[in-house]
């Protein structure tokens, strides 16, 4: 396998490449369950700054939670039907709106952010309440569930699909049961996920957004490094992970089966 | 259930006619074929019977004693067999065939009954709990019609049915779509552009061009006695015999041939009429031999501007170069009037 030097080039730079990137990781987590960091591992192991992070985060934590959860049942009311929609009516007024609904894409969290604020930052109830980072959270993360959707929705020929149920009795609203969603399921498997993933590791738009009261869990983590003990920081990390991660490889695996559909 | 089509036109938008006016009769348990080249209107048609599309103001479609014009695809009570059968992916050959008679609200047990029927009827058993993606073209073109069939529609449409299968699969299948239709004894249009499969299938066949039905009738009729140039052509891929007819006899390049017509008339054969013949009336030249097996395929020169092919059924034939006697079966000249319209 190791014939020629540069096949050992290939293997030294690979592997250089992933102990830039992973050192760090390590580092971060052991420091995560170091009793001091300063002193090293030999002062000892310990899970005393996971359950700290806990006590002042939880909060975070659920609420993370919490948003990703209603920005996804957002993104699924809105956004499955939408595609549908831009499925059925291939046209050039569906391609100008299927750009328009992807523009949050382009533009900087942080002008989303502002302007959210400035239209919104002035009614009392609702800039301090947990909706207005929804909202930023589902304008954000519509295009990804839109796009999944619709790419799967393409690749089916809904048209034809939709023409034999109809031929068969169904009206409208039961061809979008039984054949437009069924169908397209693995698109909405796909983007479900990444709608979760984006909203529970979303930071710009969200740290414009949040009062001291709201903190979602990246928001917390930039708080922590800043004002916490290090050790802290890096078990928060870990605990980021933990959560991500899953989601990560879930993501990995539906868009793998969209994949597969599409061919 | 008969169906009768008056005045059914269809302009697409930019004022693009895809079907002009068209009458069309057709009777109970009658299996009718729309024959024609790809762009004549024959799908256009299929879909206005359908109620996938609507017809320009003014044309009537009636099923029986109703007039269903205004009736949308979800009320009309159709069959109808996609061209890619447009199977459910996300339901088993069970739940497909039975999806029309859910729609139609009916009691489970009942259902089941009419599910297991027609499956019974289309060979389906070995199939029934399998995903459509488990099934061959063929089990599938079944399954699609089986779907079709199943909540007792008035009327079954079949948009090319066979064009998605491979060549060897599609003569088998034919034979076997032509039986279970009849079986069925539903009144039946299908629309296809291969003419083996429109006679074998069908009680009639209308051929269509250019948005118009350019001739109705028996596969028989058709063939005997085509209506125009386009239609001979179309069906039997007959030949033109480009001469002049003038005092009894069609005077071609290669000779003369006795022949009552009106002058100007043109003059049509099929390969199958042309013969060696020693003592024949034309003189051609052999151009390609191609065998058969049954037969030799002949292309001569020399007689007509374009070249001239006729079918040699025998153990030898002449070979490339050879000038040869040739002759046309009598009365087999197909001719048609100056003022024959064709498409």
């Amino acid at each position: 396998m190791l014939k020629s030097p540069a096949k050992i080039l290939q293997l030294a730079v690979t592997l250089i490449a992933c102990a830039f990137l992973l050192v760090p990781t390590l580092q971060s987590v052991l420091a995560g369950v170091t009793v001091n960091y300063f002193q090293g591992v030999k002062s000892g192991l310990t899970l005393k700054w996971i359950w700290e992070v806990w006590d002042l985060y939880a909060a975070s934590i659920f609420l993370s939670i919490w948003l990703a959860f209603c920005c996804l049942i957002c993104t699924l009311i809105i956004g499955v039907p939408a595609a549908y929609g831009l499925a059925r009516n291939p046209g050039r007024m569906s391609r100008v709106l299927e750009e328009f609904i992807s523009l949050p894409l382009a533009i900087p969290g942080l002008a989303l952010a502002l302007a959210l604020l400035q239209v919104y930052g002035s009614v009392q109830g609702f800039r301090a309440h947990w909706s207005f980072i929804l909202v930023g959270h589902v304008l954000y993360t519509l295009p990804f569930m839109v796009r999944a959707v619709l790419s799967v929705m393409a690749a089916i020929d809904l048209k034809t699909l939709e023409e034999g149920a109809a031929s068969l009795g169904a009206p409208a609203w039961r061809r979008f049961i039984d054949i437009a969603v069924p169908n397209a399921l693995p698109g909405v498997l796909a983007g479900s996920l990444t709608v979760v993933t984006l909203s529970i590791g979303e930071f710009n738009l969200t740290w414009m957004l949040h009062t001291p009261f709201l903190k979602t869990l990246p928001v917390g983590l930039a708080d922590s490094y800043a004002s916490m003990r290090l050790e802290i920081a890096s078990a928060y990390t870990l605990v980021f992970f933990i959560m991500i991660v899953p989601l990560l490889m879930a993501m990995q695996w539906a868009s793998a089966r969209a994949q597969r559909i599409l061919k | 259930m008969t169906l009768k089509l008056t005045g059914v036109a269809k302009t697409f938008p930019g004022n693009i006619r895809a079907l002009a006016p068209v009458d069309l009769d057709i009777k109970e348990g009658e299996i009718v074929s729309l024959l024609g080249p790809s762009g004549c209107g024959k799908t256009t048609l299929l879909r206005i019977i359908a109620g996938l599309e609507t017809p320009d103001a003014g044309g009537v479609i009636r099923f029986g004693g109703d007039d269903v014009t205004a009736l949308s695809v979800i009320q009309r009570k159709v069959g109808m067999v996609f061209q890619s059968y447009a199977l459910f992916p996300n339901m088993s050959v069970r739940r497909n065939i039975g999806y029309g008679l859910k729609m139609q609200k009916l009691p489970k047990a009942e259902i089941d009954a009419r599910v297991d029927e027609v499956i019974a009827l289309c060979r389906l058993e070995p199939y029934a709990d399998r995903p459509i993606n488990a099934l061959s073209g063929g089990q599938r073109q079944r399954v699609a019609l089986a779907r079709a069939f199943a909540p007792r529609p008035r009327i079954l449409l079949l948009d090319e049915p066979l064009s998605a299968l491979d060549a060897a699969l599609r003569g088998q299948l034919r034979d076997e779509l032509a039986v279970l239709l009849r079986s069925f004894g539903i009144t039946a249009i299908f629309v296809t552009h291969d003419q083996t499969e429109a006679m074998a299938i069908a009680d009639r066949v209308a051929v269509m061009s250019h948005g118009n039905i350019a001739q109705i009738g028996t596969p028989e009729a058709l063939y005997r006695a085509p209506a125009s140039p386009f239609v001979a052509r179309f069906v039997g891929d007959a030949m033109p015999l480009a001469g002049r007819i003038s005092g009894g006899a069609l005077h071609l390049d290669g000779g003369a041939l006795p022949l009552e017509g009106a002058d100007g008339s043109t003059a049509y054969v099929r390969a199958e009429d042309v013969k060696l013949d020693d003592n024949g009336p034309l003189t051609g030249r052999i151009e390609a031999v191609t065998f058969l097996g049954t037969h030799y395929r002949i292309v001569l020169s020399g007689i007509t501007p374009d070249p001239l092919a006729l079918l040699h059924v025998g153990t030898s034939a002449p070979t490339v170069g050879e000038t040869v006697r040739i002759g046309i079966t009598p009365g087999a000249i197909l001719t048609f009037s100056p003022e024959t319209e064709d498409a």
